[in-house]
């Protein structure tokens, strides 16, 4: 009888399709994961190590000589720089223009608001290849060309949709209640946004900011396309890369990887929802 | 509203009329096909072509298998699955420029792949998959590359349409006696469907665009349409030339989209939470 009844449980323990199923798990595991330390360590290993073949796959000599080699590297810095303050203009401009229309779409039912919603889910399937060379010409035009200013505007407007949609689902979340409490007080409603709504908002908003950041610090297209002296750190790593050697290249691949990093981590209790396709 | 909204018209809706503005007229102004002419006779335009619609073709089948099981996975009752996902999605924000590094570091001459195989004994001299005549090395180190880098953003899509759909269902099919497989085929997947659509408009429209990747792994090895629009822009500074290859990417991604749009269409009825 107690066996009848603890076979079943055992072999579900480790019966093959259980084995099959962690096998795999493990497996796409290693596939994530290896290629971010077998970088981590090209990236701190000494320059002997990196030449050496076969190449050790633990550390064995660990040394900052690439990491300063890069970042020593003519043009490296500065473009470093650039890329913080285009960085941080994509994410002012973003906010700044997208919450306020988020805030329309959470709050007010005015005409075309579906359509208008439908619009920015779709905006995302317009390649930046396309719209990168008009805007060059344009630019060129109007002395904007090869400017820090330029590609943040580009790169806002990549980002701004997401940042409308994403604001609009965080204003959603703080109650109409909460405000129009605040505004029977004697605030008005701009009194109001920024007393009740924005303190609530803030870890929402923080999301969408990262988000911007690290979509144009990732961003290379743009940047090359508009840049030429002025360069983002992606686009002088790729202007770099016929020419430079590979502990360059390696030490760059790392560098450009950190915002991710800290990306991944303060996004993980969002990243399931942040993505929702539809109208949540 | 408005300003947001103007942005958008100034910064992505008139550089779509504009590119075709600067690929189809002349310096007078006037409407012209002779830049499409020069495109067609351009040397490697049927390289870029055919390498980007290989790469597509590779890549977006692949991706999307891989993250259905990824989410299969995830589905079944894992130990430790918040641990899991969390590994899995862990390229997501990593860019295709830093991707095509990383794997630089694994697939070039002297890399680990070369020095695991080694150390294996498995093959007697480093193999050079990203040498320049290498096809099938280098297309292989893209399509990797890119999957890697990628697979997260097409599995946390997948895993949030997912949620969205009502435990019950698929315990309503267990109870009838649905094993896992079915209940996946027959309640998950065909509720997925306007998830995997999105899923495959993005990824699409982005792998039309293969850039980075390319040029960190290949150089100019495996040209595909973009790095033809970056060297006539950049390298020739012929902006016409370049506009009609963009043109030319635009036309294949709308194209994809539209075939996403009609070859997916959800019927009304199906249940839709």
């Amino acid at each position: 009888m107690n066996a009848a009844l603890g076979a079943p449980a055992r072999s579900r323990g480790a019966s093959p399709e259980r084995m099959l199923v962690y096998g795999c798990a493990v497996l796409i595991t290693l596939f994530m994961l290896a290629p971010v330390y077998l970088i981590t360590l090209a990236a701190f290993s000494s320059r002997s190590a990196i030449f050496d073949f076969p190449r050790a796959l633990v550390p064995t000599s660990l040394s900052l000589d690439s990491i300063t080699f890069f970042v020593g590297f003519h043009g490296v810095l500065p473009a470093l720089l650039r890329s913080l303050e285009v960085g941080l203009l994509t994410v002012l401009l973003s906010l700044v223009l997208g919450c306020p229309a988020g805030y329309a779409i959470a709050r007010y039912d005015f005409r075309g608001r579906d359509l208008l919603q439908l619009l920015l889910v779709n905006v995302r399937a317009v390649p930046v290849v396309i719209i990168s060379i008009p805007l060059l010409v344009t630019f060129i035009q109007w002395n904007l060309y090869d400017t820090v200013l330029s590609v943040a505007l580009v790169h806002a407007a990549i980002t701004l949709p997401f940042t409308v949609l994403l604001s609009a689902s965080v204003f959603l979340r703080v109650p109409a209640e909460l405000e129009e409490a605040a505004m029977s007080l004697g605030t008005g409603r701009l009194g109001a946004v920024a007393r009740v709504v924005l303190p609530n908002s803030v870890p929402g908003l923080a999301a969408a900011a990262l988000f911007a950041f690290v979509t144009s610090w990732n961003e290379v297209f743009v940047a090359v396309i508009l840049t030429q002296n002025n360069t983002t750190l992606p686009a002088q790593v790729v202007s770099q890369l016929s020419v430079s050697p590979l502990p360059f290249r390696f030490a760059g691949g790392f560098a450009l990887m950190v915002p991710a990093f800290v990306f991944i981590f303060f996004m993980r209790p969002y990243l399931f929802s942040a993505f929702r396709v539809g109208a949540g | 509203m408005a300003p947001a909204v103007l942005f958008l018209l100034v910064f992505l809706g008139w550089p779509i009329l504009g590119a075709l503005g600067v690929a189809f007229q002349t310096a007078a102004g006037q409407w012209t096909l002779a830049n499409v002419q020069r495109l067609v006779h351009d040397t490697d335009f049927g390289l870029a072509v055919r390498n980007t619609l290989l790469l597509l073709v590779v890549i977006i089948p692949l991706e999307l298998a891989v993250a259905l099981a990824m989410a299969a996975l995830a589905q079944t009752r894992l130990r430790g699955r918040g641990l899991f996902l969390y590994a899995w999605s862990f390229p997501l924000a990593i860019s295709d420029l830093a991707a095509g590094l990383v794997w630089l570091a694994i697939f070039t001459q002297h890399g680990y792949l070369n020095s695991l195989l080694q150390d294996l004994r498995v093959v007697p001299h480093p193999i050079g998959f990203l040498n320049y005549d290498n096809l099938p090395g280098l297309v292989v180190a893209v399509v990797v590359a890119e999957t890697w880098r990628s697979i997260s953003l097409v599995m946390v899509v997948v895993m949030s349409g997912i949620q969205s759909i009502p435990a019950e269902l698929g315990e309503a099919a267990a109870v009838m006696g649905a094993g896992a497989w079915r209940r996946f085929r027959h309640v998950t997947l065909p509720l997925l469907k306007p998830t995997i659509q999105v899923a495959l408009i993005l990824r699409t429209t982005a792998a039309f665009q293969v850039f980075a990747v390319v040029l960190a792994l290949t150089g100019s090895g495996l040209p595909v349409l973009a790095t033809k629009t970056e060297s006539w822009a950049y390298d020739a500074r012929n902006y016409q030339m370049a506009a009609v290859y963009a043109v030319l990417l635009l036309a294949f991604s709308s194209l994809g989209t539209l075939l996403y749009l009609t070859g997916l269409r959800t019927p009304r009825q199906v249940f839709q939470r």
